[in-house]
């Protein structure tokens, strides 16, 4: 709707605003819930706006409605001016955005399958087979399957004559077995992920085809013993290596946050300045690249919610902290340009730094079952379970749902409630191994959260497994 | 009261006619009408600040055995058929369901005072600016910068079901928090939340987090190991909703995943948590999102398993009523309470600190997340100001520690309840909560600050 957007930047310059941008948003979504064979819930959502976030006096101000009228594109203008000008009178220092050429274009993900033209009766149909499947093991507690679709239309367009338009689709599915015996409750799920991509992406996670595995893995481990208390090596499946990727690595990046601006609610980051360029982030078979053009990648886009076109930044090479995820207004201070890392979670937040796809790259040589036969002694740990870290990235502590022995580069003895912890740059430094591109996985994670208002991003995140020497394992009493 | 006009009963009104027309058997209309501003400050400064307004409808459409829910939030004619329209159809193609789906019925709604302030509706971006120079102002007098968030929320919620519960409900909140950090990194945490923003001294919250960062200066390592805790009210807060995340609800209870049940001692004697949100010292609410009157229900009293809450499904599977603790439709999570409040002792804080030989204070956790769901162990950091306790006075600031800790040992663990609590917003609800003195906590690393 060109004239809500013109509108709406015309009144923001017009009383006041140095630089306007308004972004009108029309997202849907559609949830389906299985509980025990029982369909919890089936939904469908549509949510629709815009926002308006204006420079006045070197302060921001930002201001939402649903209401998309030209009437209300003039209040909602004129509020944001206001509201920034609330601003400057606690401003220490004006805000100076990068340059970059005004952004034009479309962008679309690329579905073979509309998820949103399925027949609901289909989808459930599947997820339902899905839960059969997992309940045919004996013995098992309960069982859960969700899935979950996203489609977004977005138009940005700024006062500097940005005009982007994008459709972004994402998918996203789970199964779950629960195993309960007195006290003890263990989970077992596959593959709690979710991709840039139509319904062929879940068609191809074979749901009901792992739905037994998944039961009999959950029973496994209700009798498993618990992982012991030890100093050893660990070997990082891919899913669970992406979740140390995203907390231990994602975050301290995010540039917003080094400077302190969400130090009040999620903290900040070990990742300073400083270091750029030269700290000793991991060992150098670690490179960590964000990657807003992966295919398939929760974080994929054409252009971020500050119109700055998505592109691969580099973000530790060689072991080496040489980059961040930084905004229009942050990169700057760095002196740097604008990676691209700007997103809103829906028409009624400003965007934040956010992750894009934070990939891990896969290194030539070993597969990550050679890991596995390489190691003497050590613990093999899959499917992230909990996770936690400091307010500076720095201590992390992670619960899997799957742990087991590894003896002469032979898995073994299935131990549960197995968990890690340690310092992410010795944890990274102990890395000694990362597997080749065989194993490599683009994981999702539609459920990162930032910012105040809470925003919930879409992130993604590729890794191949890799192994660590000398970390703590089996925390806590149990 | 600003924001728009409180129409949206008429609206949910409106959806239930077209749901009534497109042949459901029953209909819910949920309507909840917002205007939610946030001012945030960072390195002493405003650096965000922001407006929403919006209105929900939320429709959940039963035939027979069979239910589909659809949410939109445009409020047009079309949009609204569109919506019944489209709830009907995912119903349609639904299985049939073993069990009955359960609406409730209506029932007398004792409406609370206190739910609404008309000065948090019209607080304005001026007003939030102000309370925010107040704490940068606090903050400088210390030497330290200010970082936090004040909020100002109106919701009105409408609620009409086909079975004849109408109800409606405007309601406030307001919250303003901050973390006080110096040059090195140490830090102070302070918060009051109200249903009036003016209720809010935003320069005592700045004083208190300044006053703590300050003394939280050139901190010591201290090894992990097991260590009695005084526990702050910001500290409490995640205890309290960890158990009733994990546990005290219905489902959990009748999915086999709660560690609830009732008569089972789970706490010490001192311990009693009761979910009300009737209690004005509290954030009131009249009814849940399903239009049941909210009951008052002991969670837990004298550290013996008492009531969970419940809504109308999971009350019907336990051929009981709902105590009023429905979420928005479709709800795979089950009820939850969110008007938790824990029952005050008698100890000063200084009595508490005081009634520690070797110990920790702990002001506040971050990042908690459940390591084991039923046996409630749960792992997190310490963060804005843990201190060393020695022979019952605090001798200097610690480097945060991460604990790997039951809460339900720490709950059978509490020694002494402070006589103060505090109206606070954890990741759950409101909870009205004291600060605890617990014989032992578990801390199982260390960080470098």
């Amino acid at each position: 709707m060109p004239d809500l957007t013109d509108r709406a930047l015309d009144t923001a310059v017009q009383r006041g605003a140095t630089f306007a941008d308004v972004r009108q948003t029309r997202r849907a979504e559609e949830s389906i819930a299985i509980k025990s064979g029982r369909v919890e819930g089936v939904a469908f959502g549509e949510s629709e706006g815009f926002g308006v976030r204006v420079l006045v006096d070197g302060a921001w101000g930002f201001a939402s409605s649903n209401r998309l009228t030209v009437a209300e594109a003039d209040r909602v203008a004129a509020e944001a001016v206001r509201i920034a000008r609330a601003s400057a009178t606690a401003l220490r220092h004006r805000v100076q955005l990068d340059e970059r050429p005004p952004a034009r274009g479309t962008y679309r993900t690329p579905v073979l399958e509309d998820p949103f033209d399925l027949s609901v009766e289909r989808k459930v149909g599947d997820l339902l087979a899905a839960d059969e499947a997992m309940r045919r093991v004996p013995g098992i507690g309960f069982t859960e399957v969700r899935y979950d679709a996203q489609r977004e239309w977005k138009t940005y367009a700024a006062s500097d004559g940005s005009l982007v338009e994008q459709e972004i689709t994402h998918v996203g599915a789970v199964i779950e077995a629960n195993a309960v015996n007195g006290d003890d409750m263990q989970r077992r799920s596959y593959p709690d992920s979710a991709q840039a991509a139509g319904w062929e992406w879940v068609r191809g996670l074979d749901l009901a085809g792992n739905g037994e595995r998944v039961a009999g893995e959950a029973m496994a481990l209700l009798a498993a013993p618990q992982c012991p208390p030890m100093r050893t090596t660990v070997i990082l499946h891919p899913s669970q290596l992406y979740m140390q990727i995203h907390e231990s690595c994602g975050h301290p990046c995010e540039l917003d946050r080094v400077f302190g601006t969400e130090a009040s609610y999620a903290g900040t980051s070990f990742l300073t300045p400083d270091g750029l360029g030269t700290f000793r982030y991991g060992s150098e078979l670690i490179d960590i690249v964000a990657d807003a053009t992966a295919p398939g990648g929760l974080g994929t886009f054409g252009w971020d919610d500050e119109g700055v076109a998505a592109q691969r930044v580099p973000l530790i090479e060689a072991g080496r902290h040489v980059g961040y995820l930084t905004s229009r207004e942050t990169a700057p201070r760095i002196g740097r340009q604008s990676g691209g890392a700007m997103r809103a979670d829906g028409w009624n937040r400003i965007p934040l730094i956010r992750m894009t796809n934070i990939n891990l790259l896969p290194r030539p040589g070993m597969s990550f079952d050679d890991i596995v036969a390489d190691t003497d002694d050590g613990l093999l740990l899959a499917t992230n379970r909990s996770w936690s870290i400091d307010d500076r990235r720095l201590n992390f502590q992670f619960a899997t749902e799957m742990g087991w022995q590894v003896k002469g580069g032979k898995i073994g003895q299935l131990y549960k409630n197995p968990t890690y912890t340690g310092i992410t740059y010795e944890f990274w430094g102990s890395c000694d191994a990362v597997a080749d591109e065989r194993s490599y996985t683009l994981f999702g994670t539609p459920n990162c959260g930032k910012g105040e208002p809470g925003q919930n991003g879409h992130v993604g995140h590729g890794a191949s497994g890799a192994r660590f020497r000398d970390v703590q394992v089996g925390v806590g009493k149990w | 009261m600003s924001g728009r006009d409180p129409d949206g009963l008429e609206l949910a009104e409106r959806v239930l006619r077209h749901a009534e027309a497109l042949g459901a058997t029953q209909a819910e209309v949920l309507v909840g009408e917002t205007e939610s501003r946030l001012t945030r400050f960072a390195n002493s400064e405003i650096h965000q600040n922001v407006a929403e307004s919006n209105t929900m409808v939320n429709l959940r459409f039963v035939d027979g055995r069979r239910v589909g829910c659809a949410s939109t939030n445009r409020t047009d004619d079309g949009a609204l058929r569109r919506l019944a329209d489209s709830a009907a159809r995912i119903a349609r193609l639904m299985p049939e369901a073993d069990e009955a789906v359960h609406l409730p019925g209506p029932a007398p709604i004792a409406y609370v005072h206190g739910a609404a302030s008309v000065a948090t509706a019209d607080a304005t971006p001026e007003f939030r600016a102000a309370a925010a120079r107040e704490v940068i102002a606090a903050a400088d007098a210390a030497g330290v910068q200010a970082y936090g968030s004040f909020t100002t929320d109106l919701e009105h919620v409408a609620l009409a079901n086909s079975l004849g519960v109408r109800a409606q409900e405007a309601r406030t909140w307001s919250q303003l928090l901050t973390v006080a950090m110096g040059s090195a990194g140490e830090a102070g945490y302070a918060e009051a939340a109200a249903v009036d923003c003016t209720s809010i001294d935003a320069g005592a919250v700045g004083r208190e987090a300044a006053e703590k960062a300050r003394s939280a200066r050139q901190p010591v390592s201290v090894p992990p190991g097991d260590y009695p805790v005084v526990l702050e009210p910001y500290a409490v807060v995640d205890l309290l909703d960890m158990l009733g995340y994990l546990g005290i609800s219905g489902l959990a209870v009748q999915e086999g995943r709660s560690f609830f049940e009732p008569g089972k001692v789970v706490g010490s004697p001192l311990v009693t948590i009761v979910d009300d949100a009737g209690d004005v010292a509290g954030a009131p609410v009249s009814f849940d999102y399903e239009g049941v009157p909210k009951r008052r229900v002991p969670l837990i009293e004298a550290g013996v398993c008492r009531e969970a809450v419940y809504d109308a499904q999971t009350a019907a599977r336990a051929g009981r009523e709902s105590t009023g603790h429905g979420l928005p439709a479709p709800n795979p999570y089950g009820p939850f309470p969110l008007n938790m409040v824990m029952h005050a002792g008698d100890a000063s804080r200084d009595e508490l600190i005081g009634g520690l030989d070797r110990g920790l204070l702990v002001t506040r956790f971050h990042y908690t997340n459940p390591v084991h769901p039923k046996l409630v162990i749960v792992t997190g950091m310490t963060r804005d100001g843990t201190f060393l306790v020695e022979h019952g006075r605090v001798v200097g600031p610690v480097r945060n520690l991460r604990f790997t800790q039951s809460y339900l040992d720490a709950l059978a663990g509490v020694q002494a309840v402070g006589r103060e609590r505090r109206l606070l917003r954890g990741f759950l609800g409101a909870s009205l909560v004291p600060a605890l003195r617990i014989g032992a906590f578990t801390f199982t690393g260390a960080t470098e600050h």
